[in-house]
């Protein structure tokens, strides 16, 4: 039976946006019970693919079969009745309904528009039973962790007899021990004849996972691998175009004296109750990369916050090169040496309605050599801007004057790396600088900051990625309900070892974190 | 304390369903700051609908008709800040805002048209709305809103449209993604929203008094409404209550200077001004903890994601 082989295949797919051919020609074929990785960098394509076959784009071009007959999918809903689900990277979950609600949600079990919720509450706990996905029913989201938000969503999915599974980056959010835990509810599901697609661009799963990947690069399908028949040199070279390092080269590092001492530092929390950041101290030597570790949202943001100024500090003391700045201006932490490259870039990195020369000298237009008398010396600042463009490769259409929000993600990073460290400055704080870009400028700027270390500055990098934690700094630090639980050598410690610091299992003796 | 009783329940049933009407709005994530203007239109619909009733008509019909009426009009005046928040994607408060402008004053024109002179006055007979239980007056609106207030339980925690109007308010997001029509259900908590505050408007003006000035509106009940919406935390019962306090403070003002209070001989401004310094002073202390729909206020556009 032919027909019967693949159970979704999209054949020839071209989706265009304005001035962008975003698929280009794409064909992806799903076998039952398999388990398909869609790999690409970003802007590669693949969530343009995925929001194609899930109804919200509609194809210039390229037609959709489900079981061998050709389907046209309009909107979601269509793609529902056809039972195709997806697990968005961002959870669509209402945080003040429980799971049972959140799962029922669309498709309530009713008499008369009254809800019976009985039948649904046993259904969910014989998948829940079924495929080892364990939730708590009557749990309100809030109250969860991300892990059994994620298991609703997917326990979501199969309450709608879904049995083709769209899952977008679903372990970006996740601790290593949960990311085990998701790899083997992937397989049960795939075991019991779902059909995954599975969309990332970590390797490590691919190998793990999957039984067959499709590499996509800049729209085009490069092509379609079996898992066994390959290795992640290769798929990355497929997916860049190039080879790609992925250890990062360093030599020993020799810190020097201490350049940022933090002391006893609490900062309270935005919405009341438990500080953020709870009586943590450590410090920074020049000459090293110290790493804050941990999972997205124990303190890490407000620790930065407190760090850099953008929020007052409730209690402890702060020290840059010896100088107190616990309560010191932002342009003043600045002027002493603080290089700040921010989380959110669009809100704290760049002004996105000026030009990239505005955005290069933010924070030194008042310099003797950007300005005469308090007018702006326009000629200068063209050349220092085409000077870094140059220098750090930063791409962009028009240049110096090309609006920020024109820019893709990768560049406006690079914008923003290129400011902070040609500030030359003692301390650079870099946070998530690589978050949600393609391997190809991660390891440019991992280069960067290594050679900011070899240069003898002194380096906070605060990182969700495990393989970044793992592979860049010369110390890490876990922080976990805003205090810092331990500090560990990257090369003595392995993943899962960091997994059991990181959920809160383990943790150093007090004295040892606070020395 | 049978007068301060009657007082209390006559506002605590117009704050409840008018704070009732914001809730439905605002739990399917639009602001309705419009309640004010709604109820005055509202009340003027009721009223005209009084007055051009026949003498001799059964006092079923007068009530049946007159009560349809203002809650008819108060959901088509709510359409306008359907419109515009939803459709058109304005700012919430703004639109609200415009609406309790236009409202005083579009009634007045009416009023003056209807009257075909200048008074901004309209008289009318409230007899069939009242009725005596031991000595205690109560009005059919006592039973309307104690009715209104069960099936807004009912519909907000039992029912499939309850939970996907909540869903709206909090997360419109995962609603779209899930089917919901967002757009259909915040025209819904709208249109519901108008339908009571109207109703509430109405309720205000016709069993205390047998003439209304339409220069004052309804001199702040519908703000007041929202103060009680706030403190009930978007919750059917706990609206419930929180009328009931604000009402009592309210109706102070109206036994001032009857009872033992006229003895004391402060002026009855200060009476007048209770419950909104109470709202104030609650709400203070209140908003901190206080939870609204996530996603209130916020034009939801389908193209975000």
């Amino acid at each position: 039976m032919a027909e019967a082989e693949y159970v979704i295949e999209m054949l020839n797919i071209t989706k265009e946006f304005p001035g962008i051919k975003a698929n280009d020609n794409i064909t992806v074929r799903l076998k039952k019970g398999e388990i398909h990785a869609l790999l690409g960098e970003n802007g590669a394509g693949k969530s343009t693919l995925m929001s194609v076959l899930f109804g919200l784009y509609q194809p210039e071009s390229g037609v959709i079969k489900k079981d061998g007959v050709e389907v046209k999918i309009n909107n979601p809903n269509d793609a529902t009745a056809l039972h195709i689900g997806m697990v968005h990277q961002h959870f669509k979950l209402v945080e003040v309904f429980t799971v049972l609600d959140n799962i029922i949600l669309g498709v309530e079990p009713n008499k008369m528009g009254f809800l019976q919720k009985q039948g649904a509450r046993r259904k969910v706990l014989e998948l829940s039973e079924k495929y080892g996905l364990k939730v708590d029913p009557d749990a309100y989201i809030e109250n969860c962790t991300v892990g059994m938000q994620q298991r609703t969503e997917i326990l979501k999915m199969l309450y709608r007899d879904n049995d083709i599974l769209i899952f977008d980056e679903p372990t970006a959010v996740l601790t290593p021990q949960e990311i085990t835990e998701l790899m083997q509810i992937m397989k049960n599901l795939a075991a019991e004849g779902k059909s995954i697609l599975f969309i990332t661009h970590k390797l490590n799963e691919i190998m793990a996972v999957a039984d067959r990947v499709t590499v996509l690069r800049k729209g085009k399908c490069i092509g379609t691998v079996n898992v066994k028949d390959t290795n992640k040199e290769e798929l990355s070279r497929m997916m860049v175009g190039r080879d790609v390092q992925f250890e990062v080269e360093k030599c020993e590092s020799h810190p020097g004296e201490v350049a940022l001492k933090v002391e006893d530092l609490s900062v309270a929390s935005k919405n009341g109750g438990k500080d953020a950041v709870r009586n943590v101290s450590f410090d920074v030597k020049k000459g090293e990369i110290v790493c804050i570790a941990g999972i997205d949202g124990n303190g890490q943001t407000e620790l930065v916050y407190g760090l850099t100024g953008l929020e007052r500090v409730k209690s402890g003391k702060i020290e840059l090169c010896g100088k107190d700045i616990t309560n010191d201006a932002i342009i003043k932490r600045n002027k002493s040496g603080m290089s700040h490259i921010p989380e959110d870039r669009h809100k704290h990195g760049l002004v996105l309605d000026f030009s990239l020369e505005e955005n290069m000298v933010l924070e030194r237009y008042w310099e003797p050599r950007f300005q005469k008398n308090g007018f702006i010396d326009f000629k200068t600042r063209r050349e220092y801007s085409d000077k870094l463009i140059e220098q750090y490769d930063i791409r962009s259409g028009q240049g110096s004057i090309t609006r920020a929000r024109s820019m893709s993600g990768g560049n406006q990073q690079k914008a923003i790396v290129a400011r902070e460290i040609d500030k030359n400055p003692e301390l650079l704080i870099a946070v998530q600088p690589t978050r949600g870009l393609d391997v190809g400028a991660i390891e440019y700027i991992h280069k960067q900051l290594v050679a900011q270390r070899d240069e003898g500055k002194a380096v906070l990098l605060v990182s969700l990625e495990l393989e970044e934690v793992m592979s860049v700094p010369d110390r890490i630090l876990v922080m976990y309900e805003g205090e810092i639980v331990g500090e560990v050598d990257p090369k003595k410690i392995t993943v899962e070892e960091l997994g059991l610091y990181m959920a809160g299992a383990k943790r150093d003796k007090r004295e040892e974190a606070a020395e | 304390m049978l007068l301060l009783l009657k007082y209390t329940l006559i506002s605590a049933i117009v704050l409840m369903l008018v704070a009732l009407g914001g809730m439905f709005s605002e739990r399917s994530g639009i602001i309705n700051i419009a309640l004010e203007g709604i109820m005055v239109m509202g009340a003027l619909a009721g009223i005209i609908a009084l007055n051009v009733l026949p003498s001799g008509t059964s006092s079923f019909v007068i009530i049946t008709v007159s009560v349809l009426a203002s809650a008819i009009v108060g959901g088509i005046y709510s359409a306008l800040l359907g419109f515009a928040s939803i459709n058109l994607k304005a700012d919430q408060t703004i639109g609200g805002t415009a609406l309790n402008l236009l409202a005083t004053a579009v009634a007045m024109v009416i009023v003056k048209n209807f009257n075909g002179s200048q008074s901004s006055k309209l008289n009318y007979n409230n007899s069939p709305f009242l009725f005596d239980i031991g000595g205690l007056s109560l009005n059919v609106f006592v039973v309307i809103g104690l009715v209104i207030l069960v099936v807004s339980y009912i519909v907000l925690y039992k029912t499939k449209f309850g939970l996907r109007l909540m869903a709206c308010g909090e997360h419109p997001q995962a609603a779209d993604s899930v089917g919901i029509n967002v757009y259909k259900m915040r025209w819904a908590g709208v249109i519901i929203s108008g339908m009571l505050g109207g109703l509430g408007g109405f309720a205000y003006v016709v069993p205390a008094v047998k003439t209304w000035n339409f220069e004052v509106g309804v001199s702040g009940m519908g703000f007041l409404a929202l103060a009680v919406m706030i403190f009930g935390q978007w919750k059917p019962h706990r609206i419930f209550f929180a009328a009931v306090f604000f009402a009592v403070f309210k109706s102070l003002a109206n036994i001032s200077d009857s009872t033992i209070l006229a003895n004391l001989g402060w002026s009855s401004n200060i009476y007048d001004m209770m419950p909104f310094i109470a709202s104030m002073v609650i709400l203070a202390f209140t908003s901190k903890k206080s939870r609204a729909p996530k996603a209130e206020g916020i034009p939801y556009d389908k193209g975000q994601r």
